[in-house]
């Protein structure tokens, strides 16, 4: 049986995750440098050795208020092509390994900007996790309402 | 190309290197045909280049360099000529294993490429019939093969069963010979010293001799000073991948930054051991990092190699005579650069061929020798490397391009005469502009000098051409020593820090808010820099952010895209070389950023784009005009600088030089005297005018909590005249005017495409006024 795995992460109580191959690192980083005129869903960049790596706030694509930014805030970061990106998330979950035959669409009442974001629920034992198509999460020009 | 192994990878690269290498040679030996260091050089790496494509098992290749080889064999043996058919032969050859390399390196075949006809036309050119040179080929090579084909290696030589010591390649002459000729050392210790090598003494010759006594260090240094330049250039070199050097740079910045904050922390601590290392880190660090900027620099020799036949074929068929001049190949710049500059440098090559230079009857016609000379010319210059391509023909025709220009409706007719002959010429870099008589296939399509300019002000640079009728044209670039670091400025601006780089930076003015203050034009800050109103941008309110006072700011006076813009920014904290990393491009489209760095304190700082701030602060397009006037000094008398006001639906101008200041005033201070409106002003009583009732336009009265004016003040007396809003200063050309029959102007003119009216200023004055002009005005101006 297909098994895939997904390195998860919370925000605002919900359960994400992202395929494992698709994620560089997973890091917490303190002091970010906001962009003025960019769209809302960019937090900031930031320094990771040297390259310069925006963060998009995956609070805002989901259509909720922005991450404060005080403090470190946890970062995914995810390969992009040749340009790694980070999405900002509340809290690190664990790696888990999932069977496709857990996966379902996305239920028919989930609705507004995550619904966009997400290509599908898996059932965990007690919870349930989106996962998250990348590209979409990561793209800042998408319309957030 | 994966599959092709390293060997072949190698063999590509290097064939290549090879090739560019005999291009250059041939050309060289069709100007000293009897130079037989060039035919055997020539000879040498065509034959390596048979050598390998037989061990590779590239038949085709293999044939067709051999074919090449035999002619160059008759040409060596003094059998027959060189004479610039042959040399066009050879070239041809040369083209055809480039594309065999090409073809192999793509498709990872050969069999795809005819060699068969380029193998007759060489054939052709030898004086024999065809037969016999196959044959009569592969003897010849022998003794040069053995010459280019055996690099000695010194690590073959096996250790245990070494012959002799101190493992020498055989063109080096051993150590203890050196010595013993130069009276250094008694042969009988040399020879003792090599014993004691032979029985497992693991030093050197040279180490041996010094701890016993037996040598001189002075004189062991000089004679292995004498021995090193006998190492083969292929010993001294080495090839290495750019990403990997990349790599390294990416990891020395990093080590620039770590050191800097060991630095801080370590002078927290104020331990004076730490201190000292941490000191001596800093310094290997910056050491470090100069000696990986070095390795990316390459002479520009590498660019130039290529020209030489570029102006050969291009010359010869233009019937033309070329004599290429190159002075300062060995300046060198940044690889990426290099790869930059490559295209724009041979579009004016072959545009300085095609146009600049004449042909030769037109050259003896014009009392020159009939042979032109293009000259390629790189030196430093203050931080930058310029880079000129110059002809000696007949120079750019300046009438032509300032007709061409008014034809494409770049200029106006009534322009022309007051521009510098430099700004004309410089119409030539506008897209779709070319003044070729006829279009060729070599150049005069109208495409080029744009992108010559594009491609080079992309990476930092300018483009300029100066030309003088008959004498010639040249045409320079302007190139900075590298992208990755430049020298910037660093400035805060609400909580965050920016960086500017300096090369747009002209000047810093510090405004306290007394002495030097910003002004307003109608809600459009201005800065008085010299007397000159300079335009302002507020970074905070470009960037949308919070925007902050006006006391105790700096104003950066910025220059980009030919046009000068104060830009205000809470504080300027120091120059600093960075380090510019690419900025992710969801960031491109903001427009405002030329890309990121890492600061000091290891945050990212954004790196502003000067022009595009120019021009997203909606700076008039015609500021670009007024400079080019201020260059031109007052010897450009032939125009004005206007400050264009909007008086109800009219545009109106006023003579800038007659303007004193620009206010605001809150409506309500307008009080009263008599008919007249006044107001108070710096303890006078300033007389307002409202040029929409003097001028007649009955317009809605704007509603407002402000008015606008103008002030003019003369002899301690000042007038105001209230507008509806300042609209801009622009520059205008005095012959483009046209009387006006209307009272209270002078005339009117087209400023920025639009009808604006100029204002009578005396007039206006005098309504404002009537005592103005005349002595005994103060008292009466009270009672008014």
């Amino acid at each position: 049986m297909a098994s895939r795995q997904f390195a998860t992460f919370e925000v605002d109580g919900q359960l994400f995750g992202v395929e494992v191959h698709t994620v560089q690192e997973v890091l917490s980083y303190n002091e970010y440098t906001p962009v003025p005129l960019a769209p809302p869903a960019v937090g900031g960049l930031f320094n990771l050795r040297g390259q310069v790596i925006a963060a998009v706030d995956l609070r805002v694509q989901l259509g909720l208020a922005r991450q404060a930014l005080q403090g470190p805030v946890m970062n995914v970061i995810l390969r992009g092509d040749g340009e790694p990106v980070s999405l900002l998330v509340d809290k690190i979950g664990e790696v888990v390994d999932l069977d496709d035959e857990t996966f379902e669409p996305p239920p028919d009442t989930l609705s507004g900007p995550t619904r966009e974001l997400v290509v599908g629920t898996f059932k965990l034992d007690g919870r349930l996790m989106l996962a998250l198509d990348v590209n979409q999460a990561v793209d800042t020009y998408r319309a957030t309402t | 190309m994966e599959d092709l192994g390293e060997i072949v990878g190698e063999f590509l690269m290097e064939s290549h290197e090879n090739l560019d290498q005999i291009d250059r040679d041939l050309v060289s030996l069709e100007q000293e045909p009897d130079s037989r260091d060039l035919i055997s050089r020539i000879f040498r790496a065509i034959h390596t280049i048979k050598g390998t494509s037989g061990f590779l098992a590239f038949s085709r290749l293999e044939k067709l360099a051999h074919a090449g080889e035999s002619l160059l064999s008759r040409l060596r043996d003094g059998v027959q000529p060189v004479t610039p058919e042959t040399i066009t032969v050879l070239l041809l050859c040369i083209d055809g294993v480039r594309s065999l390399l090409s073809s192999i390196e793509e498709k990872g075949t050969e069999d795809e490429v005819d060699v068969d006809s380029m193998i007759v036309k060489i054939q052709a050119q030898m004086n024999v019939p065809s037969e016999a040179a196959p044959a009569a080929a592969p003897a010849a090579p022998a003794a040069p093969a053995a010459e280019a084909e055996t690099p000695v290696s010194v690590e073959e030589a096996p250790a245990a069963t070494r012959p002799a010591p101190e493992p020498v390649a055989d063109q080096r002459q051993p150590l203890g010979q050196i010595l013993v000729d130069a009276g250094a050392a008694q042969p009988s210790d040399v020879s003792s010293a090599l014993q004691q090598q032979l029985e497992g003494d693991e030093r050197k010759l040279g180490t041996i001799l010094l701890e016993e006594g037996k040598a001189q260090p002075a004189a062991v240094n000089e004679a292995l000073q004498s021995q090193a330049p006998k190492r083969s250039i292929a010993d001294s070199a080495i090839r290495v991948d750019v990403d990997l050097l990349d790599t390294l740079m990416n990891m020395v910045g990093e080590l620039v930054l770590a050191r800097n904050q060991l630095v801080r922390g370590v002078m927290e601590i104020g331990d004076t051991t730490l201190v000292r290392s941490a000191q001596r880190l800093g310094m290997i660090t910056s050491e470090l990092q100069e000696g990986i900027m070095k390795t990316r620099m390459q002479p520009i020799e590498h660019i130039w190699s290529k020209l030489p036949r570029v102006i050969r074929d291009l010359s010869n068929s233009l019937g033309k005579q070329v004599q290429l001049v190159m002075e300062g190949k060995e300046t060198e710049l940044d690889r990426s650069l290099l790869e930059a500059v490559k295209d724009p440098l041979t579009h004016l090559v072959r545009n300085a061929v095609d146009h600049g230079i004449e042909d030769p009857e037109r050259r003896l016609a014009a009392g020159k020798g009939p042979e032109g000379t293009l000259t390629l010319r790189a030196y430093h210059e203050g931080g930058h490397v310029a880079v000129e391509v110059a002809d000696d023909g007949a120079g750019l025709n300046v009438e032509r391009i300032a007709q061409k220009a008014v034809e494409n409706g770049l200029l106006r007719p009534e322009q022309i005469p007051n521009m510098d002959k430099r700004d004309i010429m410089a119409m030539v870099f506008q897209p779709g502009f070319s003044t070729a008589a006829k279009v060729t296939n070599v150049s005069g399509r109208g495409v080029g000098m744009d992108v010559v300019k594009t491609n080079i002000e992309n990476i930092g640079g300018a483009v300029s051409v100066d030309s003088t009728p008959g004498e010639g044209t040249v045409w320079r670039l302007t190139i900075p020593l590298t992208l990755a670091i430049i020298q910037a400025l660093t400035v805060d601006c609400g909580d965050q820090r920016y960086v500017v780089p300096q090369v747009a930076v002209l000047e810093l003015v510090f405004v306290d808010g007394n002495t030097t203050k910003v002004e307003y034009a109608s809600g459009a800050p201005v800065y008085r820099l010299r007397g000159k109103l300079l335009p302002l941008v507020r970074l905070d309110r470009a960037l949308g952010l919070e925007v902050g006072g006006d006391q105790g700011v700096y104003i950066m006076v910025l220059q980009a895209d030919g046009r000068r813009f104060g830009l205000v920014v809470d504080r300027v904290l120091n120059t600093e070389e960075v380090v510019v990393k690419a900025l992710n491009t969801r960031f491109k489209d903001i427009g405002l950023y030329a890309g990121a760095t890492i600061l000091g304190d290891g945050k990212v700082g954004l790196i502003l784009d000067v022009s595009s701030l120019a021009r997203r602060s909606h700076l008039a397009v015609d500021s670009e005009r007024e400079n080019v006037a201020e260059k031109r000094g007052p010897a450009g008398g032939g125009t004005e600088r206007l400050l264009v006001t909007a008086v109800g639906e009219r545009r109106v101008a006023i003579p800038l030089d007659t303007v004193t200041r620009l206010e605001e005033f809150p409506r309500d201070r307008i009080e009263h005297a008599g008919s007249r409106e006044v107001v108070q002003y710096r303890g006078q009583i300033l007389p307002l005018v409202r040029l929409s009732h003097l001028l007649g336009a009955y317009g809605e009265e704007l509603e407002g909590d402000t008015v606008s004016v103008v002030v003019y003040s003369e002899g301690g007396k000042s007038v105001a005249l209230v507008v509806d809003r300042i609209v801009d200063i622009a520059e205008n050309s005095t012959t483009a005017r046209r009387d006006a029959e209307e009272d209270g102007l002078v005339g009117t003119a087209v400023i920025q495409q639009r009808v604006t009216e100029l204002l009578d200023v005396r007039r206006a004055i005098l309504a404002a006024d009537p005592n103005f002009y005349s002595d005994a005005a103060d008292d009466m101006l009270v009672e008014a």
